[in-house]
């Protein structure tokens, strides 16, 4: 009758996008007449962030304060096509569309900005807080509202861009069976500290830190909060989630929030999470997706843990105080035989 | 049954509404009174997404039929925004990326109001009994907790700096 005390660990290893039937996403950007851009996209930002990603991508791009990008995920009936927000492609898939998007409605930005100005556009940059410059001179520039209104009232331009990023389908060989499905690929850690307690087989999971490697963390804020959210749910699927509790029996079977368990806000434990940047040469300035790899390496880690705690192995999920107790009198029966 | 008039204090405003018994509050303030902040999730007060606070308790407006809180003072998340701008407590979930999908975040965001009017300086254990019955799928839990922590903070010092 004792609580006991264990760590493990679990690695990950996840793949950004999957081309198994092509993976395109496009992405169109214009400047409306104050200058403000417009980025049109049909990816459905979930709460995941694909807008304030794709507005990030289109601003470093264009030269702008991030203010002035307008994302418009509106309508997939109007929009240009996106395959979809999953896979943890989003960021790697759109991020690229857009900035391919950006970089075209930049040139003819500069080109706009250049006949103002009546200079070579090639010798035209932009200082990142919403003005056109001539490479080496502080004075001369021109806001890049100016630049808009000039291209819509007197040249008669739009300033726009249009981006697509498709990784062709990929067959497996099938001599080997090797191919080529993803197109960058994260990796994680996590340890977590748990407690058993051998009485009532209830597991408290104490602590769960991760550290990430995925290219760059384009916004450091949105990616330790998806780690943090991903935490709980990993914990969730490993010891409080499921639907049929005795699969195939329907028995006990949840009908509400009140009886499909999730962990609450006092069941969740400290999480920490260190991020490590290796730029990945096909993604948006270096990044890959962390999405939903974030609720898998806590799952084995808190199955390892409990094994470390107590010796109970448990296979199947979620990880029950019933399991545990069952696990516990298997491990003791077998020490008893041996 | 027949159906009754029922007078509300809606966020400050009187409200007469016409409900047919049983019907519940969030109904009112969606379908009738079009303060559709208030979200409706599982409809049998298990998820929390319809918190609002009726005479300064926390409650769901999905388990509550409208003619039991007749002259009842209301307070929905339209009520806790100002014009234009955002409250304390609104800010502090944007503050502390506690908003991923928003879905809980008006359940959340009332849970917590009565909470601060009740406790000005409510511990973390205080905060998470308060919202233990919201369920949130994003977040993990820890940036609402911070942000109701944060936001507090900063009601309790905007209170001493209007006393001084």
């Amino acid at each position: 009758m004792a609580k006991h005390f264990g760590r493990g660990f679990a690695a990950v290893n996840y793949p950004t996008g999957m081309n198994l039937g092509g993976d395109p996403s496009q992405a169109l950007v214009h400047a409306t007449p104050t200058g403000v851009f417009s980025v049109v996209l049909s990816s459905v930002d979930l709460g995941q962030g694909i807008k304030t990603i794709a507005a990030q991508c289109a601003a470093e791009v264009l030269g702008l304060p991030v203010e002035n990008v307008l994302v418009d995920t509106a309508d997939t009936d109007t929009g240009p096509h996106c395959m979809g927000t999953f896979a943890s492609r989003g960021t790697h898939r759109v991020g690229n569309a857009v900035i391919m998007a950006a970089r075209e409605a930049r040139e003819v930005m500069l080109e706009v900005a250049a006949e103002e100005m009546e200079v070579d556009a090639a010798d035209l940059e932009t200082d990142g807080t919403g003005f056109v410059k001539l490479k080496g001179s502080e004075e001369k520039k021109i806001s890049i509202m100016d630049v808009a209104l000039a291209a819509h009232f007197k040249q008669g331009r739009t300033i726009s861009g249009r981006g697509m990023f498709m990784k062709p389908r990929n067959y497996p060989d099938p001599e080997t069976g090797a191919m080529d499905p993803d197109s960058a690929q994260s990796h994680a850690c996590t340890v977590v500290d748990v407690s058993v307690d051998d009485e009532t087989g209830e597991v408290e999971v104490l602590k769960l830190q991760s550290v990430y490697e995925l290219g760059r963390a384009l916004n450091p804020a949105m990616v330790h909060q998806q780690i943090t959210g991903g935490a709980w749910m990993g914990i969730s699927h490993a010891l409080y989630e499921t639907t049929e509790p005795y699969y195939p029996d329907r028995s006990h079977g949840p009908v509400s929030f009140s009886d499909y368990l999730m962990p609450g806000p006092s069941d969740t434990p400290p999480v920490t999470s260190v991020v490590i940047e290796r730029p990945v040469a096909n993604g948006p300035f270096g990044g890959k997706g962390i999405g939903e790899m974030t609720a898998n390496s806590p799952i084995p880690a808190i199955a390892n843990a409990i094994f470390d705690a107590c010796g109970a192995r448990v296979e199947e999920l979620p990880i029950t105080p019933e399991r545990v107790l069952r696990a516990l009198d298997a491990a003791r029966e077998t020490a008893v035989e041996a | 049954m027949a159906s009754r008039i029922v007078t509300l204090l809606v966020n400050g405003t009187p409200q007469e509404v016409i409900v047919r018994p049983g019907t519940t509050l969030v109904s009112v303030l969606r379908d009738q009174l079009e303060l559709t902040g208030t979200k409706r999730g599982c409809a049998d007060g298990s998820c929390g997404a319809c918190s609002v606070v009726v005479d300064g308790k926390a409650v769901r407006s999905c388990l509550i039929p409208a003619e039991t809180v007749d002259e009842a003072e209301v307070t929905t998340v339209e009520g806790i925004t100002p014009v234009g701008g955002l409250g304390p407590l609104q800010e502090a979930l944007v503050e502390g990326f506690a908003t991923q999908c928003g879905f809980c975040n008006s359940g959340m965001l009332m849970v917590a109001t009565a909470l601060i009017a009740e406790n000005p300086d409510p511990s973390d254990a205080d905060i998470m009994r308060a919202i233990s019955g919201n369920v949130c799928r994003c977040t993990g839990y820890h940036p609402i907790i911070r942000a109701i922590r944060d936001a507090a903070a900063k009601m309790r010092g905007a209170q001493q700096i209007a006393a001084e």
